[in-house]
C-alpha cells in the first residue's frame, strides 16, 4: 500500500487510485491508415518492466484526474509524479 | 496425580484471585495473570496435543507466539469456538474451556498414534508421492487425510462478536516493549514525536522485566527493577500511546502496518457483550522502530519433541513471571550461556536441577561459575543423543562430542528427568523486517541473519538487530536512535551496565548420535512433523532451492511458519549440500505474523454492511408492494412483483402480458446518466459511439453503442440532445461508473483539446418508464399540459415539461418494443411521480414490472443486454448490428479493430435467435450449442445467452452465440443436456414486431 502524491490533491493512500498501465502510449491519429501489425503494436504490446516504469494513474476516488507516475515496480518506490502533457523526467 | 508446581509468586500472578477453567473436560485452577500454558504447567500438565503427521504426544514448548505444539480449540461446540489458538497466548479467565485438537478419541489415547510406528512409510513428500495417483481416488484420500489430520474445527455458527478497523497515523511506531522498545519509545516521545508503542503480550518489559539477578545490572540496580521504573515513567508521557495485547500482523511498503488489538479475549465470556473483540489497526507511520526481540532456538537431536522438553528461556519465563516450575527434576541442554540464566532463576526459587549438558568444552563465563558454585553437575563437551518416555520425558542419554562435533564418542550416560530445557542460541525476530522488503545479511559468529538494508524509513534495534546481550543493547540502541530520530542527545548516554553473558557458542545444526540417521526422529518443524531425515531425503532426491525443500518437506509451512526450526532446516541444507548459509538465503515470511481470525480481517463489513447497496427513490414503494429484488452492481432493483403466491415464472408471464396488452411501469432510475456539455460535445460523441451524432437535432434521442479500442462492445444506451451543446447520456446500470471513467480517460489524456465537461448525474434523477398501448393515455393524465400527439412528440424525441411546479424531462424511447415514455425528475419526487402514474393507470390495469420482465420483453424484440448477450469478445458485427456502425466516420473508439484479420473472420461466434422444436421447451441459459452429437469430441459451436417463455408469442424463445451463426439461418442445431438432446432451429433474433409497428401504434 503505497502513497501517491496526486499533483492536484497531494499525498493520498494508494486505495484512492486506479492504475492505468504504461504511460506515453499515444493513440494514433489516423488508425485507419495503420496495418494490422502497427495497430496491434498500439493496442496490445506493453513493456511490463521490472524496474523503473512510466505509468498512468487516476485519482478515481478523489479529483478523478489522470496523471503520470514514475515507479520502480520491484520495490514500489515512486520517483516522480507529473501531469498529463508535461515533459517526462529522465530516469 | 495432579501436582502443584507453583513455587513462589511470579511477577505478574495475583494469587488472591483464583480462576477455574476446563481443559479436555477436566477442571483446573490457575491465578489471574496465568496463560493457559502456565496454568496447565502449574498443574503438571505437559501433554496437550498430538503431532500432525505421526500423532506423537506433544507438550508446551515455548511461552509465546512462536509455540508450535500447544495449539488448542477454545469453547468447542459453542458459537465462540475457535481453532488453532496457542495455549501460550491465551490469558485464562473464569469459565475458559479449551481442548486438544489433533487427536481422536483423546490426547491420552490417540488412534493416529499408530502412524508413529508406521513412520517409515511416511517420509518427506509422502502426500505428494502416495495420494496423487490415481487422481480419481483423490476425493477418497482427502476425506481420510482431513479426518485424521484435523487442525481443529471451524465454527459453524455466525460469529457473535463485533470487530472493527481503525486507522492510526503516527510519527514513530515502536514494535515490541522489551528493554530496547521501552528506551526507543521514551526517547521518541520525549523528543516530540507522536509515538505509538505496541506489544503483543499483556505486559510491558519483554524478558528483561523479570531479570532479577546480580549478574545483570544497570546503574547498580538489577536490570528488571531499572526497567520497571522506566516503564512507570513512559506511562506518563503525553506523546506516547501504548497498546498491549496488540500484535503486528503485517508490515507492508511505505510503512503501512496492520496490527490486531485484542480487547476482550482475556475476559470471561459474559463480560464481552457489547464490546469490540478485536480492532484491526491500519497504521501509517512516518518512522518505524522494530524492537521485536529474538526467539530461542531448539536443538535438533533424536526424539527432541517429547512433552516436558521446552525452550530453556521459556522455563525461565514460567518460573520468574508466573511462579511455575516446569518440572521437579530439570535438566538443561545448551550450546551457549543463556541456559545458565535459566539455571540461576531455578536455583533462586529452590528448584532442583539434575544436570546441565553443554556442547561447549571450555567456557569462561561468570554465569557458568555461578552455577558451578551451587554444585550442579555440568557435562561440558557433551550432547543429548536420545530421550525416553512417551507422554512425558523420563530420561535423556548423553555422550561426549568429538572434537569436530560430527560424532559422539565414549560411553552413553542415562540421566532421569521430567523436564528438559534446550537452548540452541538465539534467532533475531526479523519476520516483520523481511515482510517490509528488508534484506538480510548472514553473521557467521553466531550463525544468524540480521537486517542489512531498509526499504523504508525504519530501524531494527536490540535483539532483532542482533544485539543479543544487555551491554550490546544499552551500548548501541541509544546511539542508533540518536541518528535515526535526528536528535542531539539521549538520557542513556552514561549508563553503567553489568552484563555477565559470555557470547561463546558451539553451533551444531544437527547433533550427532550413535544411531544411524534413518533410525532417528530429530524434529526440525514440530508443528508439521518434519525431521532432519526428511530434509536430507529431499536433498538426496535432488531438491536444492530452499523454497522447494520447504514445500516438499512442509518445513515451515504450519501456522507458526516455522519460527523455531527454519534456521536449523537452512543449516542442515547448507551442511548437506555444502552451500554457504548466506548464499542459500531464507524462505519468505509472509503476513500475518500470527494467524488472524476472519472476523478481524472483515471488521464491520459483515451482514448488511458487507457492501453498500444503492436504493432508488421508489424503493420503499417496491418493498411495500412485495417486490422481490435482484442485485445489479450495487443497486437493489425490483426483480418481479409476485401476486397471490405466484412464483417468478408466473409473475413474469402476467407482467409481460400486461405490458404488451395495456400498460406496464418500470423503475429505470438505476440506469447510468452522464451529463455532457461543451462546444465539442457532438464531436466527442462521434468519437466514443460507433454511429454519427453531428446531425442529431436538438430534442431528439439516439441509441448508441460504445466499443473498446479492441472493437468489442463495451456499453450501450440512449443519448438525448437537450440543447446545442448539451447532451444526457444513459448507460447500463452496471456499467455506469466504468463508462464515466473511460470517457474521462479519453478526454483528459487523448483529446484534452476538446471542450467537453462530464458530470455523473445518475443519482440526481428518478426515472419512471411507462410502456404499452395505453401508455400515452396514462402519461398525458400525469402531464396534462404537454401535447403527446405523435406529430409533436414522435418516437425517439424528448420534451421539457412540468408536473405541478416541478420540471421534468420526458423521453419517448423504448426498450420493450412498445410505445413507451420515460419521465426523468429530480430524485426526491420519484416516488410521488411513480404513484401518480399508478393512479392514472388504474383504469388500464397498469402493471409494475421488474427487471426479469424487462429482459423478456426486450428479448422478444431481439434487443441485446450488454454483459448478458455479450462478453468481451463480441463486436457489433458479431451481434448482427452492422447498421449502427458508421461507414462514413473517419474514426471512433474501436473502429480500426473491426477489420483486424481476427475480427473479420466469418466463423466468429455471432448472435442469433433460437427456436425450440417443442414450443414449450425452455432452454437453459449457458447451455452449449452443437451440430453433431455423434462425433467425438463434440465440437462446441456456442452457447445460449438469454432464454424465456414468451407469453405474447406463446412459445419459447432464446438468444445465443453460434460460430458462423449468420450463415446458419434455418439450420437445425442441438442443445445437449444431461438427460436429453433438445432440437433447435436458428432464427432471426427479432421475434416480435419486426416492422416496429407497435412503437407508433
Ligand atoms: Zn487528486
Amino acid at each position: 500500500m503505497f502513497i501517491i502524491n496526486c499533483p492536484f490533491c497531494g499525498e493520498r493512500d494508494q486505495s484512492e487510485f486506479k492504475a492505468g498501465g504504461e504511460a506515453h502510449i499515444i493513440r494514433p491519429k489516423q488508425p485507419t491508415e495503420l496495418s494490422d501489425d502497427e495497430w496491434a503494436e498500439y493496442l496490445f504490446m506493453r513493456k511490463n518492466i521490472k524496474g523503473v516504469q512510466f505509468e498512468r494513474w487516476n485519482h478515481i476516488h478523489g479529483c478523478r484526474k489522470w496523471f503520470n507516475v514514475v515507479r520502480n515496480t520491484s520495490n514500489d518506490e515512486i520517483k516522480a509524479v507529473y501531469k498529463m502533457g508535461e515533459k517526462p523526467p529522465s530516469y | 496425580m495432579n501436582k502443584n508446581l507453583r513455587v513462589k509468586s511470579g511477577k505478574i500472578i495475583d494469587e488472591t484471585y483464583r480462576i477455574s477453567f476446563q481443559f479436555n473436560g477436566k477442571t483446573y485452577y490457575g491465578f489471574q495473570g496465568d496463560t493457559l500454558a502456565s496454568a496447565l504447567l502449574a498443574n503438571d500438565v505437559h501433554l496437550v496435543a498430538r503431532s500432525f503427521k505421526y500423532h506423537r504426544p506433544r507438550g508446551i514448548m515455548t511461552a509465546g507466539s512462536e509455540e508450535p505444539n500447544a495449539i488448542v480449540q477454545l469453547h468447542d461446540n459453542s458459537d465462540r469456538t475457535e481453532p488453532n489458538v496457542r495455549a501460550t497466548e491465551i490469558e485464562i479467565y473464569e469459565g475458559l474451556v479449551a481442548s486438544s485438537q489433533n487427536c481422536w478419541p483423546t490426547v491420552n489415547f490417540d488412534i493416529g498414534g499408530i502412524n508413529n510406528f508406521l513412520s517409515p512409510l511416511l517420509p518427506a513428500g509422502f502426500y505428494y508421492k502416495t495420494f496423487m495417483w490415481p487422481a480419481s481416488l483423490w476425493e477418497k484420500y482427502e476425506y481420510f487425510i482431513r479426518k485424521s489430520a484435523g487442525l481443529g474445527k471451524s465454527p459453524t455458527k455466525a460469529d457473535p462478536d463485533v470487530y472493527e478497523h481503525r486507522y492510526i497515523h503516527c510519527d514513530v511506531l515502536v514494535i515490541g516493549s522489551g528493554i530496547s522498545g521501552i528506551i526507543a519509545a521514551k526517547i521518541s516521545a520525549k523528543n516530540g514525536f507522536k509515538t505509538l508503542l505496541v506489544e503483543e503480550k499483556p505486559n510491558l518489559g519483554g524478558s528483561t522485566i523479570y531479570q532479577n539477578s546480580d549478574h545483570f545490572k544497570i546503574n547498580n540496580q538489577n536490570s528488571g527493577s531499572w526497567l520497571d521504573k522506566e516503564i512507570n515513567e513512559i506511562k506518563k508521557l503525553k506523546n506516547l500511546e501504548i497498546k498491549t495485547r496488540t500484535s503486528v500482523a503485517a508490515y507492508h511498503g511505505y510503512n503501512f502496518l496492520l496490527a490486531r488489538e485484542s480487547l476482550t479475549d482475556h475476559l470471561p465470556i459474559e463480560q464481552r457483550k457489547g464490546k469490540t473483540r478485536h480492532r484491526l489497526l491500519k497504521i501509517r507511520a512516518k518512522k518505524v522502530i522494530s524492537a521485536t526481540g529474538s526467539i530461542e532456538r531448539p536443538m535438533i537431536f533424536d526424539n527432541n519433541d517429547r512433552p516436558g522438553i521446552l525452550l530453556s528461556s521459556s522455563i525461565k519465563r514460567y518460573v520468574d513471571l508466573f511462579g511455575v516450575a516446569c518440572g521437579e527434576k530439570n535438566i538443561l541442554f545448551t550450546n551457549n550461556d543463556s541456559a545458565y540464566e535459566t539455571a540461576i532463576s531455578l536455583i533462586q526459587k529452590g528448584i532442583n536441577i539434575e544436570a546441565i549438558i553443554d556442547n561447549r568444552e571450555e567456557i569462561d563465563s561468570r554465569l557458568v561459575y555461578e552455577v558451578e558454585k551451587n554444585n550442579i553437575k555440568i557435562f561440558k563437551g557433551f550432547t543429548v543423543t536420545d530421550t525416553g518416555g512417551y507422554k512425558r520425558i523420563k530420561r535423556i542419554s548423553i555422550m561426549q562430542l568429538s572434537k569436530d562435533g560430527q560424532k559422539v564418542i565414549g560411553s552413553k550416560i542415562n540421566i532421569s528427568c521430567d523436564c528438559l530445557g534446550v537452548s540452541g542460541g538465539w534467532t533475531p525476530a526479523v519476520h516483520l523486517f523481511t515482510q517490509s522488503g528488508g534484506k538480510l545479511k548472514f553473521r557467521d559468529e553466531d550463525q544468524t541473519f540480521i537486517p542489512d538494508s531498509y526499504p523504508s524509513d525504519q530501524l531494527s534495534i536490540g535483539a532483532c538487530n542482533g544485539d543479543l546481550t544487555l551491554d550490546e543493547i544499552l551500548g548501541n540502541v541509544p546511539q542508533v536512535l540518536k541518528k535515526f530520530l535526528n536528535i542531539e542527545a539521549t538520557e542513556y548516554a552514561n549508563l553503567e551496565t553489568l552484563s555477565s553473558t559470555n557470547k561463546s557458542k558451539r553451533n551444531i545444526w544437527l547433533l550427532p548420535t550413535d544411531k544411524i540417521l534413518g533410525k532417528t526422529k530429530s524434529f526440525v518443524d514440530f508443528q508439521n512433523d518434519s525431521t532432519a531425515k526428511d530434509i536430507k531425503l529431499a536433498l538426496r532426491e535432488g531438491f536444492r532451492s530452499i523454497e522447494h525443500v520447504k514445500r516438499y518437506t512442509t518445513t515451515g509451512m504450519g501456522t507458526d511458519q516455522g519460527k523455531l526450526g527454519n534456521m536449523h532446516a537452512l543449516g542442515i541444507i547448507s551442511e548437506t549440500a555444502d552451500a554457504k548459509m548466506g548464499k542459500l538465503g531464507t524462505t519468505t515470511f509472509r503476513p500475518p505474523y500470527t494467524p488472524l481470525t476472519f472476523g478481524t480481517i472483515v471488521g464491520r463489513n459483515v451482514g448488511e454492511f458487507f457492501d453498500v447497496f444503492r436504493k432508488t427513490p421508489m424503493h420503499e414503494w417496491h418493498t411495500d408492494n412485495k417486490a422481490e429484488f435482484e442485485n445489479v452492481g450495487q443497486w437493489k432493483r425490483a426483480w418481479y412483483y409476485p401476486k397471490n403466491n405466484e412464483d417468478m415464472h408466473q409473475a413474469v408471464q402476467r407482467e409481460s402480458k400486461a405490458a404488451r396488452e395495456s400498460a406496464g411501469i418500470l423503475d429505470a432510475s438505476t440506469l447510468g446518466k452522464i451529463d455532457i456539455q461543451g462546444t465539442d460535445a457532438s464531436e466527442f460523441l462521434n468519437r466514443v459511439y460507433t454511429n454519427a451524432w453531428s446531425k442529431l437535432a436538438v430534442g431528439k434521442c439516439r441509441y448508441g453503442l460504445m466499443l473498446n479500442e479492441d472493437g468489442m462492445v463495451y456499453d450501450d444506451g440512449v443519448t438525448t440532445r437537450l440543447d446545442e451543446n448539451h447532451y444526457i447520456m444513459t448507460t447500463t446500470t452496471g456499467g455506469a461508473a466504468n463508462v464515466m471513467s473511460k470517457l474521462e480517460d479519453y478526454l483528459q489524456t487523448e483529446w484534452p483539446e476538446l471542450d467537453v465537461y462530464l458530470t455523473s448525474v445518475t443519482d440526481h434523477f428518478a426515472t419512471v418508464s411507462v410502456c404499452g398501448p395505453n401508455s400515452k393515455k396514462i402519461i398525458s393524465q400525469v402531464i396534462p399540459d404537454l401535447d403527446f400527439s405523435d406529430k409533436n412528440f414522435p418516437h425517439m424525441s424528448f420534451k421539457n415539461a412540468k408536473i405541478g411546479k416541478i420540471n421534468c424531462r420526458v423521453m419517448r424511447i423504448s426498450f420493450t418494443g412498445e410505445q413507451s415514455y420515460e419521465i426523468n425528475i429530480q430524485a426526491n419526487y420519484g416516488k410521488s411521480v411513480w404513484e401518480k402514474c399508478m393512479e392514472a393507470g388504474k383504469d388500464y390495469n397498469i402493471t409494475p414490472y421488474g427487471t426479469e420482465t424487462m429482459h423478456l420483453l426486450r428479448a422478444e424484440k431481439g434487443f441485446i443486454i450488454v454483459g448478458q448477450d455479450t462478453d468481451a469478445t463480441m463486436t457489433p458485427i458479431d451481434l448482427q448490428m452492422d447498421w449502427i456502425v458508421s461507414k462514413k466516420k473517419y474514426d471512433f473508439i474501436g473502429k480500426r479493430s473491426l477489420y483486424r484479420s481476427d475480427t473479420i473472420r466469418e466463423d466468429r461466434k455471432q448472435l442469433v435467435g433460437l427456436l425450440t422444436e417443442d414450443p414449450n421447451e425452455i432452454l437453459e441459459e449457458g447451455a452449449q450449442i452443437v451440430a453433431d452429437v455423434n462425433k467425438s469430441p463434440i465440437e462446441m459451436l456456442g452457447h445460449i445467452t438469454s432464454s424465456y417463455y414468451s407469453p405474447n408469442l406463446k412459445k419459447s424463445i432464446a438468444l445465443g452465440v453460434v460460430k458462423g451463426g449468420k450463415n446458419r439461418m434455418g439450420q437445425k442445431l442441438i442443445i445437449p443436456m444431461e438427460k436429453k438432446n433438445i432440437n433447435v432451429t436458428v432464427a432471426d433474433p427479432v421475434f416480435l414486431d419486426k416492422e416496429n409497428k407497435r412503437l407508433n401504434a
